[in-house]
């Protein structure tokens, strides 16, 4: 009989126990998958796209606006190619339980510096032409069943009408999609222009932030100081960073609850993971006979540990298969789910690879004692136990 | 029920010689248990920290269909309005923006609310108190901080100078707010904060002491009929369970997501612990069948096992996360008002409670299978068996 045989015909000698500690290992491997995910949007460590893109945002508070004229300073800077003003609009669509990012931007701007959303050029040339358009993300026109032609009411809480109303109404002249699956296009956009002539005047003329283009990415930090120092005596001074840092400050606003939620994973997959060992452990050294037999019939004591160590090693990967396997089948799911929440949702091949080397690493240490205890097991004592 | 328990109590007797394997379960259901009550304990401290700066006879006033402070605005003129109006005992207008401060624990910037007050605000809110150093004083650059706010967020001790808004502050003292949301503030005078923030005589808010609770609906109507405001009265209670629903039901049902994915690995760890337990019994089951024991005495004595070492599981956790956690200090930026919400956790004696009652769930689930298996057992087969 070859050793995989053996091994595979072990496995199923209790095919009760086999069969629910796998399952208990793929439980903690999808845990495991999908927390190593949450917590990664959770940190902003997932890279997004924009490896070329610059945030330029007031210094002190998000709350304060930064004036249009900045965009002609900021373009002047050696390495920017391209700048796009947004704003915070905020707004009500029928509910406030219906939230989606709102933006007023210059179009031909926004969708050249965001690249990853895709749009038809004749939804972009009439976007660009009609003033109180407005496109929206594929995502949103499905969540809300909107059609081409729609006017879409906002009822707008920071940015009333100069006239006092404070009901906006956008053409909806089509939609977007999005090349990132790991980042839907839940976004509305409508036109810069019909904002800062329609709105109170406190809000004219203004923006929230910029985001730039570079044509020098490697320059990004460079580039980030120069614009600042453009501005750092002026009213409206800014701050600076390329959006990947930019991400990464705002998770970090979330701070500790993502620390406390690993923390929490940790101990969660680690108490499973001794669970196992300990049942496994306990279904090797009942076959602490079967072994004796083995040793009986010639086979070395090398060969016998491999066998038990083989045997721990496959519960824990196929249990890590399994589970991961679960993880990965529905992320797509859960990612239209989360994505309004954690930002970017995605298992990573990289989490994918740490998880099978954990379940390696796993397997070869529930392994290592039994194996032991075969590796020096004598026949005769062994015998006379059984 | 002789029966039963004489069963019962020989099982447990010999439970010490099987303490590996119990431990599998304690151990199991501690984890889940531990994890579900440390995750609502966040959600309930968040929620008791913004309701607890709840009072029935306060109110706020808001913009009309604004969802929090940092998007609402109001003039100075509508201020003199409302407190004309009857039943309007104190009114305190204030102004509610957000800085940058960075966090202790990272050095990344936060949205730390920085509200500017008169001397009315201290009157509304009698629970405010002075720990540390005194109040700002009216037309001075000086800061008085919450003391949550002091911990969480990096340069706000007692005698320190930090620079906001291109001017220089000095923090003149600690308050403290009956652990509410309070804490995690930065006040100032309202005309200094007005001007530094370039508000001109922009208010954000005002709050309401009520000559008696049951005016707010009165008041609200007047100032909803008065068509000189764009204003709409909200009492503390409902606007703070509005700001705390949606974060701490997010928080609530990940941790009931995650611990149900856990409970389902606790209980196959649990169901093999005792389907290994009724197999190295099974002699000694049968032989009390052949006895003349009756079948429900065996299931119910095994299930009796898997309920009391759940159980012990369940305090466990509930027992650790307690010692961990109970009163640990976080702080998160909460959707609701984009602005930073330090809070304990708050392990309450209801969710111990929950956490046990899931214990017990648990350890009935992974006892009645292995239970009916015991009681199936063929007494001849189990007998000659050995």
């Amino acid at each position: 009989m070859s050793a995989a045989r053996l091994v595979w015909a072990n496995l199923f000698r209790k095919r009760t126990r086999s069969i629910l500690t796998v399952l208990s290992v793929a439980i903690a491997f999808l845990l495991f998958a999908l927390l190593q995910a949450i917590g990664a949007a959770f940190d902003g460590g997932v890279s997004l796209q924009g490896v070329d893109r610059l945030i330029v945002s007031p210094k002190y508070s998000i709350v304060d606006p930064l004036p249009v004229r900045q965009r002609e300073q900021i373009l002047a800077v050696d390495g920017v190619e391209a700048i796009v003003g947004q704003n915070w609009f905020g707004g009500i669509y029928q509910d406030r339980r219906n939230f989606f990012p709102k933006y007023p931007v210059r179009p031909r701007p926004f969708f050249d510096i965001y690249g990853e959303f895709e749009i038809e050029p004749d939804v972009l040339e009439r976007f660009a032409r009609i003033r109180t358009a407005a496109v929206a993300g594929d995502v949103l026109m499905q969540r809300y069943g909107w059609q081409v032609g729609d006017i879409i009411p906002i009822t707008a809480d920071i940015w009333p009408k100069a006239d006092g109303t404070r009901l906006w109404e956008f053409e909806l002249v089509g939609s977007f999609t999005s090349q990132d699956e790991r980042q839907p296009a839940q976004l509305f956009l409508f036109r810069y222009e019909y904002f800062t002539e329609a709105v109170a005047s406190y809000g004219k003329d203004q923006v929230g932030w910029w985001t730039l283009r570079l044509d020098q990415p490697d320059r990004a930090a460079e580039i980030a100081s120069e614009i600042d120092a453009l501005f750092e005596n002026s009213q409206t001074p800014t701050r600076s960073a390329t959006e990947d840092e930019f991400q990464r400050q705002f998770a970090k606003q979330l701070g500790n609850i993502s620390l406390i939620v690993r923390v929490i994973m940790g101990a969660v997959f680690f108490t499973i993971i001794l669970l196992t060992a300990n049942t496994m452990g306990q279904g090797l050294r009942e076959r602490i006979p079967d072994l004796a037999v083995l040793k009986t019939l010639g086979f070395g004591d090398a060969w016998v540990s491999g066998i038990v160590l083989l045997e721990a090693l496959l519960l824990v990967l196929l249990g890590a298969a399994l589970g991961m396997g679960v993880a990965y089948a529905l992320q797509g799911a859960l990612a239209a789910g989360l994505a309004q929440i954690v930002g970017v949702f995605e298992i990573t091949s990289a989490t994918i690879a740490i998880g099978f080397g954990l379940a390696v690493a796993i397997g070869l240490l529930i392994g290592a004692l039994p194996a032991r205890t075969a590796h020096r097991l004598t026949i005769v004592e062994a015998l006379r136990r059984g | 029920m002789g029966q039963i328990l004489e069963i019962t109590l020989m099982n447990l007797r010999n439970l010490v010689s099987r303490l590996g394997s119990s431990l599998v379960i304690v151990v199991g259901i501690a984890g889940v248990v531990a994890v579900l009550v440390g995750l609502l304990a966040m959600a309930a401290g968040f929620r008791a920290a913004l309701q607890s700066a709840s009072v029935p006879e306060r109110a706020i006033v808001l913009r009309d269909q604004s969802n929090g402070e940092l998007s609402s605005g109001m003039s100075n003129v509508e201020y003199n309005i409302v407190s004309q109006f009857e039943g309007v005992a104190v009114l305190s207008p204030e102004l509610y923006v957000v800085a940058d401060i960075p966090k202790m624990d990272t050095g990344t910037p936060a949205n730390v609310v920085l509200r500017g007050v008169g001397p009315d605000a201290f009157v509304v809110r009698p629970e405010i108190e002075v720990i540390k150093g005194r109040r700002f004083e009216p037309g001075r650059n000086e800061l008085l901080v919450g003391q949550l706010a002091a911990v969480e967020f990096a340069g706000l001790e007692v005698g320190a100078e930090i620079e906001l808004k291109s001017s220089r502050w000095r923090i003149v003292g600690h308050f403290a707010a009956n652990g509410s949301a309070y804490e995690s503030e930065v006040w100032a005078d309202l005309p200094v904060a007005q001007s530094a923030f370039n508000r001109g005589g922009a208010l954000s808010s005002m709050r309401v002491l009520l000559e008696q609770p049951s005016l707010a609906a009165s008041v609200a109507e007047a100032i909803k009929a008065d068509p000189r405001l764009d204003l709409a009265l909200t009492t503390e209670d409902q606007f703070y369970a509005e700001q705390s629903e949606g974060l701490s039901s997010l928080i609530t049902s990940f941790g009931y997501a995650v611990a149900t994915i856990m409970a389902i690995g606790a209980v196959f760890a649990a169901l093999n612990t005792m389907y290994t337990a009724v197999s190295t019994r099974s002699v000694e089951i049968a032989t009390l069948r052949a006895l003349g024991f009756g079948a429900l005495p065996v299931v119910i004595s095994v299930l009796i096992e898997a309920l009391l070492l759940a159980f012990l599981g369940g305090a466990l956790g509930g027992l650790v996360v307690w010692l961990l956690f109970d009163g640990y200090t976080a702080s998160t930026l909460n959707n609701a008002s984009f602005s930073q919400v330090a809070f304990d956790f708050a392990v309450t004696p209801q969710l111990l409670q929950t956490g046990l009652v899931w214990a017990l769930v648990l350890g009935a689930i992974g006892g009645l299978l292995p239970a009916l298996r015991a009681a199936r057992l063929p007494i001849f087969d189990a007998l000659r068996g050995e």
